[in-house]
């Protein structure tokens, strides 16, 4: 899990450009959205493209997305209890 | 004796790895790449703002013209946001982020269209990035013409100005197409507000600047 989390933060560095943080920066815990890395609606559907490209996962409903995309810990559990991360 | 209602207070140009404004230069860069240069104009004015990074080459340009352009020009003490305009031209549009939408879009066996890439499938989308900088809320205009054309951006802009449609217009030209890039911003203010311009706001004045060497 640590590991995935690990991976998670660097592909998000990348596919959001977020260029002046490093992996050690982000809390894995905190939201990613407003508060926290402040990402915008632009940055959620660059993660939504991240999860199905990379590990084959789409979301189900806009409630659903909220709560998966809510940190990186929360993506990481989708993915590995999707069983395909 | 007549004084001209409008002068450009400030300009800016950026090309051929330099950064100049007002004649003199600020920043020189041996950078090979558009990229690479953009970057090393970031950092050099020590600009802290992280959306920079996510946007395309073209809206960088633009955008770092115009923090240089606005440096020490007191424009939000001076005007409300809705009477600063920006009008805008280049002939490439947004060509070179349209080609890397059209990359990540041409295989159907991997068709991932990146949104980041999308949203700058616009030319205007520079102006926006500025306006969201600066909350400026005055008109804004992106023409798409085959050259710089100071004659029609000027009878543009004096119209707004004379009209009172905005009281001061950041207005010029920002192209870039691959590693072929040129930005050239002119601050245009009411001579009764800034006497002291660089020159008189007329297209010949205009064309001087923009055909000046770097």
């Amino acid at each position: 899990m640590e590991q995935l989390i690990a991976q998670l933060k660097h592909e998000i560095i990348e596919v959001l450009n977020l260029t002046e943080l490093t992996p050690d920066s982000i809390d894995e815990n905190a939201p990613l959205f407003v508060e926290g890395l402040g990402l915008d609606s632009i940055d959620a559907l660059e993660l939504i493209v991240l999860l199905e490209k990379k590990y084959g996962l789409k979301l189900g409903t806009a409630d659903e997305g909220k709560k998966i995309l809510y940190s990186v810990r929360t993506m990481a559990e989708f993915i590995r209890n999707n069983n395909k991360g | 004796m007549m004084v001209d209602p409008f002068v450009i207070s400030d300009y800016c140009i950026i090309r051929q790895n330099r950064v100049v404004k007002n004649g003199n230069t600020l920043h020189e860069s041996d950078e090979t790449t558009v990229a690479g240069f953009l970057t090393a104009i970031y950092r050099h004015f020590g600009i802290n703002y992280p959306k920079f990074h996510k946007m395309d080459n073209l809206c960088k340009l633009g955008f770092l013209a115009a923090e240089v352009l606005l440096n020490h020009s007191n424009l939000k003490e001076r005007y409300h946001g809705d009477k600063v305009g920006l009008i805008l031209a280049n002939a490439a549009s947004s060509i070179d982020t349209d080609r890397n939408h059209q990359l990540s879009i041409s295989n159907r066996l991997d068709y991932f269209p990146s949104p980041s890439v999308f949203v700058y499938t616009l030319a205007n989308i520079v102006i926006g990035e500025i306006c969201i900088r600066h909350a400026f809320l005055g008109e804004s205009t992106f023409f798409i013409e085959k050259s710089f054309d100071p004659g029609r951006m000027h009878h543009y802009v004096y119209q707004l100005l004379e009209e009172e449609a905005i009281q001061c217009c950041i207005t010029g030209w920002v192209e870039l197409d691959s590693d072929r890039y040129e930005a050239v911003l002119y601050l245009v203010q009411k001579s009764d507000i800034h006497p002291d311009g660089i020159a008189i706001f007329e297209p010949a004045k205009m064309n001087e600047i923009y055909l000046q060497r770097t």
